[in-house]
């Protein structure tokens, strides 16, 4: 055990008796003009809790509509709006910054052992570029929404949508230069403020995952950020760059699209894949198995995501040859994945496994996840995609890793770092009890989906042929399961919040910088910087009792 | 949410019967397609057993029994990470050349497919037969005889989607795209708009009606009475004045069109392109873009005076237009 | 800032995340750096579009560089790659300890050249583009040969060098700041950070307006 961290272990000091990040100063404007990592990233906690809950509102409404084949609530105009208004806010202000901006921005500094993140003034700049693109979004949701998709295709979008589409993309685009400003900000953090001894290959892995995503933030965001300009011009001037009748090409803006939106999956999922390698090895007590493979399948799922965009457009009738060879490149970016999860569960191999409710998420995230990669060959191979293409396959595909992969670890690392932000702890038992109701909850709301695709159910319909209704019920009924076991840690947290009992600097018996501070951690994070002289996890081997 | 109830009640007899897990397979390729799926079941289902039961496994078998307890440190074998990098590859690369080879085998129509031209607008599919019949949302097909669609959108994107028949491909506006299938039994299929299209996306749906030959023939003969598509396009073809230089007689002002679908042409900018339907609507509307280096570029644009359906009537007339004989016989 | 943070003494201009000023300039100039590489894939989208729309439209690209007036482009050329120079040469006189005067006069200069370059670009080119009806979707009735063809190359020269322009624009407002901290005596030959990468900034705004030129004047073959 190094000394240095000995050393701060010695200096801790109980949350309640010390000064901590949360007590230094008081008041809005403290927290609105902070420049700690720290509170910056419970700025964002909290701004994309509330984006999570309005855009699963508008599932939970799009849900119960089809429970009947005609649409039990709504006409079809409102029902394209909900599912519009779910797709953006989930993705662009849900998913993407969520891990990144909340856990990364709180734990990457922390866990390199640096006093801040190199540009403070720069990260709060983000969180309020991403506060303004988020309130475009949602004015344009409330003064009457947006029906395109969160795809924005043309010349739908740009040409025969009345909704607000421009203000929306305005949006997205500005929370683009937030996400850009993210990913620079921490590539450039991790490059540069490491404590001294902390070489790359004894950073933690979330630490390589965070790295791997902010490449894709920086590398992909602009063109997305093109994109949504070009086409905003072309809405607000029909200047014709997607519109086919005056020479543009709509099939261009799907291209451009998707070279950001198909990176911007693993914008989703490297985070949470980087949470649960940090969560297996804690509550295994034990090293990563296979720690190079698992670093460096994070960086060749970054760079390999941007070769394989076409796999969204097998059906727009692009070239043969252009399909076989984003095919075998989609084939390709498989294989890193599956590298991970075999990697995980060699890391339970003669662990000593305990179940705390951050586990339980880690767990569920690597079956869904596994089921969700899986299902991403159907789609990769030309033939299958061809019919299940636009389909409920896709839905349920995307959702198993989505929410299945990367809001499952965002749960299970907000459940495992919560002591670590807040110094409190929340009720172990009703957390595991949620994160059973949300795993039941989820795989009945889009196993059946699965199904429906494949019998052929296209999505986005408001109103459905009625053999499908079965199916539709079921997933309907697991969606308001899966709504119920989100609320619940939303009432615990808050409570532990206040009542909690104190946690402690290592609630879990945890290895890595953040657990050798105080919690909460103080404003500069740590008393002396430390010196680092051990790998990533190396938890003492079986029989040396702490 | 009463008639939600109610409905659901009224389900229960069909529950069984609507609790299917496959769609009817009723083309050539839908089984070839679905044998590739049940594969890929197999294989998502053999690997989620596997990482589940495997996790299953240690947890059981590795649990904490004291708080104090730490994990044993394992090392990492490299043969192991070889071993499941190496697996996982093999298999995607037989998964690629499977599917790889159907696709490249299901997208080639074959020459003797009977062709049907569809135009998607919102929200409804427009379909014609090139003996003539039109048909909004229904489309009748003999069984057993290859049929080529061939489609275009009016407005924005659209897809043509059949799942009976394993059939999908986007209906893009300004340029035609084309799928085919051979009906294998007769019945009634779902036709689907899976590209999101606008407020009535998920009603531009219809059905595809598969009969026999014979059910066919009387269909076809029983509607009222229309010119095929290619005489409709020939009607066009005089109307827009479009013969006093693209025939034989008018002297060399304009190539002459007999025979020339399908046929590889060289046009001003050097470029070689077959002549397919994309070519020759873009020579109707940007004459310019595509003149033949012989010809002076002096045919003005039909921009805005053609509509997608008469365009595919006079497709329709430029591919019957076989050989120089029959349009010297007219 | 914290009182937690006694780092004793530092140079100006020290932040305290950093543990010294080696470590914050290494990370300034890796942070420009990847900013650029975002500037590269933004300008990336829209020179991807241009390039495929130029192969679809050749002839009416063509037609549509013919409307633009290279001597100004080329003068333009000139004025950005002066400017370049200068800044150069400020940085320069901070890095060898010159008097504050010769920095802030290198920086003046860089940014009369960029006002010069916009000016022109104003005055010249895009007001001359609004009275001849040149501009898409706002002030258009150009009716010439390749009509919609020669509109789609004039959006992508107003979005490329209207983007372009609001770099420009940026970038002055960053040198005013630097002339500003240059007069409160904030540089040293020790610590001109700032400096340094608001000149790799002014650089690459400036080569890429090596790549518009060319790319938006001279197609065709007109010279």
């Amino acid at each position: 055990m190094s000394t240095a961290i000995a050393e701060a272990e010695i200096h801790e000091t109980p949350a309640e008796s010390g000064v901590n990040y949360l007590n230094v100063t008081y008041g809005i404007k403290s927290w609105l003009l902070t420049l700690d990592h720290k509170r910056i990233g419970l700025l964002y906690l909290g701004s994309i809790t509330l984006m999570f809950f309005v855009g699963g509102m508008a599932a939970v409404l799009m849900r119960l509509h089809l429970v009947e084949p005609q649409g039990a609530l709504f006409e079809p105009e409102t029902y394209n709006k909900m599912f519009s208004t779910h797709g953006i806010i989930m993705v662009f202000f849900f998913l993407v910054p969520s891990i990144p901006a909340t856990l990364g921005n709180f734990l990457i500094p922390l866990m390199i052992g640096a006093r801040d993140v190199a540009f403070p003034k720069l990260n709060l700049m983000s969180w309020y570029l991403y506060i303004t693109g988020a309130a475009f979004a949602l004015y344009a949701t409330l003064s009457g929404g947006v029906d395109t998709g969160w795809t924005f295709y043309p010349p739908y979008s740009s040409l025969y949508s009345h909704t607000h589409v421009v203000t929306v993309a305005l949006g997205v685009f500005i929370a683009g230069f937030s996400s850009i400003l993210t990913g620079l900000n921490f590539i450039v953090t991790i490059h540069k403020m490491r404590a001294p001894g902390m070489t790359w290959f004894r950073l933690p892995l979330f630490i390589w995952a965070m790295y791997a995503t902010s490449l894709i933030f920086v590398l992909g965001t602009p063109v997305i950020a093109i994109t949504l300009f070009l086409l905003g011009m072309e809405r607000i001037l029909h200047v014709g760059i997607f519109d086919p009748s005056v020479g543009g090409d709509p099939l261009l803006f799907q291209h451009l699209f998707w070279f950001y939106s198909h990176p911007a999956v693993y914008i989703m999922i490297l985070p949470g894949m980087g949470v649960v390698s940090e969560l297996i090895t804690a509550f295994s007590r034990k090293k990563i198995f296979g720690y190079a493979f698992v670093a460096f399948s994070s960086l060749s799922i970054a760079i390999i995501s941007f070769i394989v965009w076409g796999h969204h457009m097998f059906v727009t009738g692009q070239s043969i040859y252009a399909g076989l060879v984003f095919s075998v490149l989609s084939f390709l970016v498989a294989i890193p994945s599956a590298v991970k999860v075999f990697n995980w569960t060699a890391t339970l191999y003669k662990g000593s496994i305990s179940y705390e409710a951050p586990m339980l998420y880690a767990l569920g995230f690597i079956g869904l996840f596994t089921i969700g990669g899986l299902t991403g060959l159907f789609l990769a191979a030309l033939a299958t995609d061809v019919h299940l293409n636009g389909t409920y396959f896709i839905v349920a595909h995307f959702h198993y890793v989505m929410v299945g992969g990367a809001v499952m670890a965002y749960m299970g690392g907000l459940h495992f770092w919560w002591p670590k932000i807040t110094g409190r702890l929340y009720p172990d038992l009703w957390a595991r009890i949620a994160a059973a109701i949300i795993f039941i909850g989820f795989n009945l709301t889009f196993f059946p989906q699965f199904v429906l695709g494949y019998l052929g159910m296209p999505r986005r319909y408001a109103i459905y042929p009625s053999e499908f209704q079965v199916l539709n019920v079921m997933s309907s009924a697991g969606a308001s399961i899966l709504g119920i076991g989100y609320i619940i840690p939303l009432i615990y947290f808050i409570w532990s919040m206040r009542y909690g009992p104190p946690a402690g600097p290592n609630p879990w018996g945890a290895k890595g910088l953040e657990w050798t501070t105080q919690s909460p951690p103080l404003t500069e994070n740590f008393e002396t910087i430390p010196i680092v002289t051990e790998d990533a996890y190396n938890y003492p081997s079986e029989g040396a009792h702490v | 949410m009463m008639g939600f109830l109610q409905s659901g009640l009224d389900s229960l007899p069909g529950v069984a019967a609507m609790m299917q897990f496959k769609p009817p397979a009723a083309s050539s390729i839908a089984d070839s397609v679905d044998q590739l799926y049940l594969m890929l079941t197999g294989i998502t289902i053999f690997f989620s057993v596997l990482i589940f039961s495997i996790i299953f496994y240690f947890m059981l078998k590795y649990r904490r029994k004291s708080p104090g307890e730490s994990g044993t440190e394992t090392h990492t074998p490299m043969m192991l990470e070889l071993t499941w990098t190496i697996i996982p590859s093999l298999i995607c690369v037989v998964l690629f050349v499977w599917s790889s080879s159907l696709y490249v085998r299901n997208g080639r129509p074959p020459n003797s497919s009977t062709e049907i031209f569809v135009i998607g607008k919102q929200w409804m599919w427009h379909l014609q037969h090139p003996e003539g019949p039109r048909e909004i949302n229904e489309l009748h097909v003999p069984v057993g005889v290859p049929v080529k669609i061939t489609m275009t959108s009016q407005d924005v994107i659209h897809d043509f989607y059949i799942p009976a028949f394993r059939v999908k491909k986007d209906v893009l506006p300004g340029r035609y795209s084309q799928i085919w299938f051979q009906p294998t039994e007769t019945g009634t299929f779902h036709l689907f708009c899976a590209q999101y299209c606008g407020t009535n996306h998920s009603q531009m749906i219809g059905w595809v009606y598969v009969m026999s030959p014979t059910d066919y023939a009387t269909w076809l003969a029983g509607g009222e009475k229309t010119e095929s598509m290619a005489q409709q396009g020939e009607r066009l073809f005089s109307q827009f004045g479009c013969g006093n230089c693209h025939s034989p007689e008018a002297a060399g002002h304009a190539p002459s069109l007999a025979g020339i679908y399908g046929k590889p042409e060289k046009t001003q900018n050097g470029e070689t392109r077959v002549v397919d339907e994309d070519l020759i609507r873009q020579a109707i509307l940007v004459p310019n873009s595509v003149h033949l280096p012989n010809y002076q570029p002096i045919m003005p644009t039909y921009q805005g005076q053609i509509d997608e359906e008469q365009m595919l009537q006079l497709i329709a007339y430029v591919k019957s237009l076989g050989s120089e004989e029959r349009m010297n016989g007219k | 800032m914290s009182d937690l943070a006694t780092h004793g003494a530092h140079p100006q201009g020290f932040a305290h995340q950093f543990e010294d000023i080696e470590q914050q300039r290494d990370a300034g100039r890796l942070g420009m750096w990847v900013f650029l590489v975002t500037e590269i894939l933004f300008f990336g989208g829209m020179f991807t579009s241009y390039t495929i729309y130029r192969a679809l439209h050749l002839e009416s690209f063509v037609q549509g560089s013919h409307q633009l007036i290279v001597k100004f482009g080329a003068t333009n050329t000139a004025v950005l790659i002066l400017s370049s120079l200068t800044m150069a040469l400020a940085i320069r006189a901070a890095q060898t300890g010159k008097k504050k005067g010769q920095i802030i006069f290198w920086l003046i200069l860089t940014m009369i050249l960029g006002a010069a370059f916009i000016g022109i670009k104003l005055r010249f080119e895009w007001y001359r583009d609004y009275t001849e009806g040149l501009i898409p979707g706002v002030h258009w009735f150009y009716n010439g040969p390749h009509a919609p063809g020669v509109k789609m190359f004039m959006c992508f020269y107003f979005f490329m060098t209207g983007l372009h322009a609001i770099h420009m624009v940026v970038g002055l407002g960053l040198l005013t700041v630097l002339v500003i901290m240059t007069a409160r005596n904030k540089f040293s030959a020790e610590y001109y950070s700032p400096l340094e990468i608001s000149g790799l900034y002014w650089h690459f705004v400036d080569i890429v307006w090596i790549f518009l030129f060319p790319l938006l004047y001279l197609i065709g073959g007109r010279y």
